[in-house]
């Protein structure tokens, strides 16, 4: 079965590259698979989990937006923030969810969007942990 | 003489544990400088990828106006400056900020045309003592400073920018040459050069943008502008611990040679007390 390359950058450093049989995540229009050859494609990304099956293994990284570049050699997902699921501070995330959600409570204007943002993220490291 | 034999003596120890402490704090920076200059190598990769995709994109589309990309008539200039938290690090904030009050004055005649964005405590304190008119400012960012920690403010400028609170931006900060030689460079960020961006290899893969084009460029092109902030602050971080090797080193050397002209002075007092006491010996036994 051919392979493709998969590279996931981040603006501190390569988080992950190796070559892996399919990927998946949500990109702007809704989920999608990608397998070997897919047709070339720019999506951006908001904060979600991103799933890497390779030799019937499964590996998830929780994504904090950015960008996936599809050509059908190679796969390239740039985000703000990648982190394995492994590597993920399950307790830190809450902590985080329930900040966000009291601030949303509060319900000033200002902060609305980042908090909401922040809420996302949270959000999305803890759906990582638990799949 | 004796007492001033003293006295020199407790001042070379004083210059000796003066230079204990700049010969550590040189390998200290020697050290993080290593490290600054990886993280440099290690961001590349994220800017690159981005620019190829919005060079793609340019190529891709006619006539792209993305705001971003289109340089509109001045009438306000934004500037972010990136300064270190701390000194000893020889002249590096005080030439970047004197290159950058420099061109504040050649550029404009009032306070009103231009507004500025600091990074670092050093540039903070001294453009607040001029009166500048600072509209946004981080300080006490880590020796390794995450994407997280300057998002903030990069936000804030491209969004300025988006939303014409001014109509350029530059960027100044020290561009790292090699250990011994810091620039101060100003470049500018926004609009972005679209010389800059045409000039690389033509890739003829023709992408299915989704959910399109235009959204896909509303989304790159403010990344793309933080993500250049973000390299500069890298830069500027291995300026600032190359600056401060430097300077520690030539504080050590300097060191060293006040301990040893200092020494020579405390060996003549030493003769000179010697000769005298001798002299007084001799002198008291004349006289019986």
């Amino acid at each position: 079965m051919s392979k493709m390359q998969l590279d996931i950058v981040t603006p501190e450093k390569k988080v992950y590259s190796n070559e892996v049989d399919m990927v998946l995540t949500r990109a702007a229009e809704g989920d999608i698979g990608i397998l070997p050859k897919h047709a070339p494609l720019v999506s951006p990304l908001k904060p979600t989990v991103v799933r890497i099956k390779n030799d019937g293994q499964e590996l998830r990284l929780a994504i904090g937006g950015g960008f996936l570049e599809v050509r059908p050699e190679q796969v390239t997902i740039l985000a703000e923030s990648a982190e394995l699921a492994g590597d993920i501070d399950f307790e830190r995330a809450l902590a985080a969810k329930e900040r966000a959600e009291e601030r949303l409570e509060k319900n000033s204007e200002i902060d609305r969007t980042r908090a909401e943002l922040a809420l996302n993220r949270a959000v999305n490291r803890i759906n990582v942990t638990k799949m | 003489m004796a007492e001033s034999m003293r006295d020199i003596k407790r001042r070379i120890r004083s210059i000796e544990n003066t230079k204990k402490i700049t010969k550590a704090m040189k390998m200290v920076a020697a050290a993080n400088l290593r490290r600054a200059q990886d993280r440099v190598e290690a961001a590349r990769p994220y800017s690159e990828q981005l620019r190829d995709v919005i060079v793609n994109l340019a190529a891709g589309t006619q006539g792209v106006d993305h705001p971003m990309l289109v340089s509109r008539e001045v009438k306000k200039t934004g500037y972010l400056v990136i300064t270190s938290d701390r000194g000893l690090a020889g002249g590096y904030n005080s030439n970047l900020l004197r290159h950058l009050m420099q061109t504040l004055k050649k550029r404009h005649k009032s306070t009103d045309e231009y507004v500025i964005f600091v990074i670092g405590r050093k540039g903070v304190d001294f453009l607040k003592r001029r009166n500048q008119p600072i509209i946004g400012q981080v300080t006490g960012l880590p020796e390794a400073p995450a994407f997280a920690d300057v998002k903030a403010v990069a936000s804030q400028a491209v969004n300025d920018y988006a939303d014409e609170k001014f109509d350029e931006l530059y960027l100044l900060y020290n561009e790292f040459v090699n250990p011994v030689t810091q620039r101060p460079t100003e470049k500018r960020l926004l609009p972005l050069a679209s010389t800059e961006l045409e000039e690389t290899q033509k890739s003829n893969t023709i992408y299915e943008y989704e959910p399109s084009v235009e959204e896909v460029l509303e989304e790159i092109l403010p990344r793309y502008a933080e993500t250049l902030i973000f390299a500069a602050l890298l830069e500027g971080k291995a300026s600032e611990f190359a600056a401060k090797m430097m300077a520690m080193s030539n504080a050590t050397d300097n060191a060293t040679e006040l301990i040893a002209n200092n020494r020579l002075l405390y060996n003549r007092a030493r003769q000179a007390a010697i000769t005298q006491e001798i002299a007084e010996i001799v002198g008291g036994a004349a006289a019986l």
